[in-house]
């Protein structure tokens, strides 16, 4: 299990939070429970599993939504 | 090709503006019904697009989110060729959007300041002897690091060698620099203004003092209070359950028009944007002024304190005694303060330590046939004369005179909470000291302005005995103030306001009281250690500072007051929506979007007030 801290553009709707949430739970891999959306520091922070999904597809995830991604930190 | 739509929202924004304004002018202007409609037809084409994308993205996660409302109010307003209602809508959306970024990274930047002072590069030492540029990731604990004039201290360290001045704003809030020589402790974050130094790494990335700050401060403005979390559950079935009323509505109604104005009206906006605004800008005024509110629920806690109750020692007071008053009697004083420096410059008492650096540098003389007489003092003989330091009870042992003014002294001294160190040399009164603990500086203000911002209760619990607390009590004019408590009498205190249903801030020193703040509703620790600080405290002052106190007090107030004008805002525009769309005449969809895009600037204008609030 590795844990992203991903960097997104400035989130303005809470609703975008939403998307972003049901988007990255829909992956497999991404432990569910983990995953956290927060508006204003517009930051997702998720646990993964590396064996199942890379952190360029939890990306493209985020990307497809229509919302750029910033910078990715996997630790 | 959708990430391409979605990027040039803004732009299609503005065509759509253009088109609309065309579209208007050539139809008051030229009479020219044909270029009217066709303007506003490719507008409303264009400006449903890049929503169009975000409802059918959102739709593939099962999410009914505000871009669906808009997208099907659009649509069915073009079908029944309303075509000027759906290309306004259209367009007031993604302006609204627009300026909704816009305003939401102000409330914002106060953070992003914050987080952006993050070191990014570092200078280490390699195996060769040479330092290189690596990013601050790469550094590890126990590496030799060069910082030079204008650089950022990358890591938490050590100085080991140079000297230089460092500004540490970032960390302490406080921009005057502060010098650092061999041995200096320096913070990652800080900004070396002057000389160049090298450092040995012992904290590196989020361990760092300003990582943690910034942690915390991240995890602060995301936090969410019990109203915030029913807030987003509500927004969650809020959105899908006004999809079903216009469908209902329409079904019933066959009125097309009707049922599409109640998809814009539904639109949460302001609702849920109102409190987050609020909370982010408030938070970031904070870390400006060196105050880290820890989250919604310590704000609303905070905002509503009735009683204060301080730890003494190292919070109220300086922490190590000093002498604070002194009467000299007779003549020949320096002679006499020459003897009591060496008598004292023999004893390990901790008075004598504030005795000697009251005096300060004098020539001192050697000390012979000492006697120390228990719990009175101590007798010598010093270049010939017979000095006795001690208290009143020495004193009249030695059988010296005390005159009816050093009488009346040692009186007031008394009074005053002070420990007395009365010198007398051969018999005759020279010297009185009072010592005591002294008040920190500006306390007395800063109390004062707590009391201003509503604070019911001041209350002091110390360990030290009833006489020395009473006086500091009288200074500083407390409620109440209690002595001769161990830590555990504290929290029983405190536990007991609680009970009696106050809301209570315990202010200690973070070490020995522990279970005070814990138990605490917000507990802030005073520390000199900022590690412990930032631990157990629901607010931090940076650098352990007393005097940022009133301004977190007032800040939580200010805060809690916006969230509720902005509650106020979000609820009473839906109401007078709805009001209006049932009772009158005028309401249609754009009017709906208007207002309901007005109203979300106006909760995020409202928040970034906040942003400039200080006490007054």
């Amino acid at each position: 299990m590795k844990l992203a801290t991903i960097q997104m553009e400035t989130l303005t709707c809470p609703s975008c939070m939403q998307k972003i949430e049901g988007a990255l739970k829909a992956l497999d891999g991404v432990d569910k429970d983990t995953v956290n959306v927060s508006f204003n520091s517009s930051k997702a922070k998720l646990d993964f599993d590396e064996t199942k999904v890379t952190i360029d597809e939890i990306e493209a995830a985020i990307r497809k939504l229509g919302y750029e991604v910033i910078k990715t930190r996997v630790k | 090709m959708q990430r391409y739509v979605l990027k040039n929202k803004n732009n299609i924004a503005l065509v759509g503006g253009v088109l609309i304004a065309i579209g208007f002018l050539s139809k008051w202007v030229m009479n020219s019904t044909f270029i009217y409609t066709w303007s506003l037809i490719i507008a409303a084409i264009l400006g449903v697009v890049p929503i169009a994308i975000q409802a059918y993205q959102a739709l593939r996660v099962k999410v009914v989110s505000i871009d669906v409302l808009v997208t099907v109010a659009v649509v069915g307003a073009f079908l029944i060729r309303n075509y000027e209602e759906s290309a306004i809508v259209t367009f007031l959306f993604l302006f609204g959007g627009f300026l909704e970024q816009r305003t939401l990274n102000k409330t914002r930047s106060a953070i992003k300041e914050l987080t952006e002072m993050a070191p990014e590069s570092a200078l280490k030492l390699t195996e060769d002897g040479e330092f290189v540029e690596v990013e601050v990731d790469e550094v590890d604990v126990g590496d030799i690091l060069l910082v030079k004039t204008g650089a950022k201290v990358p890591v938490d360290g050590t100085v080991i060698s140079g000297e230089g001045s460092v500004n540490e704003a970032s960390i302490t809030g406080e921009s005057i620099p502060v010098a650092k020589e061999k041995g200096s402790r320096v913070f990652a974050g800080t900004i070396m203004d002057n000389g160049t130094i090298q450092i040995v790494a012992e904290r590196v990335g989020e361990d760092t003092t300003f990582g943690r700050i910034i942690e915390l401060v991240e995890e602060a403005q995301d936090s969410k209070s019990k109203a915030e979390r029913f807030i987003d559950r509500f927004s969650k079935h809020y959105t899908p359950a006004v999809l079903v009323l216009s469908i209902v509505v329409w079904l019933f109604s066959r009125d097309i028009e009707l049922a599409i104005t109640i998809l814009v009206l539904g639109c949460p906006g302001a609702l849920v944007i109102g409190v987050p605004v609020s909370h982010v800008a408030g938070i970031g005024n904070g870390a400006r002024h060196g105050v880290l509110l820890k989250g919604s629920e310590v704000i609303s806690d905070f905002s509503r304190l009735d009683t204060m109750v301080f730890d003494k020692t190292g919070t109220l007071t300086v922490g190590n005694p000093s002498v604070v008053e002194k009467e000299y009697y007779g003549d020949n004083i320096d002679e006499a303060l020459a003897y009591l420096a060496s008598v004292e410059q023999e004893s390990d008492h901790p008075l004598a330590k504030a005795v000697l650096e009251e005096i300060g540098e004098i020539t001192l003389f050697p000390v012979e046939n000492t006697e120390v007489i228990k719990g009175e003092g101590i007798i010598v003989s010093v270049n010939g004369h017979r000095v006795a330091v001690g208290n009143v009870a020495l004193m009249e042992r030695e059988d010296v005179e005390i005159n009816e003014k050093a009488k009346s002294d040692i009186a007031r001294f008394e009074e005053n909470g002070n420990s007395l160190v009365l010198t007398s040399v051969d018999g005759e009164l020279k010297v009185l000291m009072g010592v005591r603990d002294r008040i920190r500086p500006g306390i007395k203000e800063d109390l004062l302005k707590l009391k201003r911002l509503g604070v019911k209760n001041l209350v002091m619990l110390s360990g030290d005995n009833q006489g020395t607390v009473d006086a500091v009590s009288r200074e500083l004019d407390l409620t109440e103030a209690h002595g001769n408590m161990l830590p555990q009498d504290k929290s029983a205190y405190i536990k007991r306001l609680i009970e009696k249903g106050q809301i209570v801030a315990f202010v200690g020193d973070g070490v020995n009281d522990s279970p005070s703040l814990a138990l605490a509703n917000i507990g802030i620790a005073m520390g000199g250690g900022t590690d412990v600080a930032i631990e157990t405290s629901d607010v931090v002052l940076m650098n352990s500072d007393f005097s940022r106190l009133p301004h977190a007090l007032g800040l939580a107030k200010a805060i809690a007051r916006n969230m509720k004008q902005n509650i106020f805002i979000a609820v009473g525009v839906v109401l007078v929506l709805l009001a209006s769309l049932l009772l009158s005449q005028w309401m249609n969809m754009s009017i709906g979007m208007l207002v309901h895009e007005g109203s979300i600037l106006a909760v995020i204008l409202n928040g970034m007030r906040l942003l400039r609030y200080k006490l007054k």
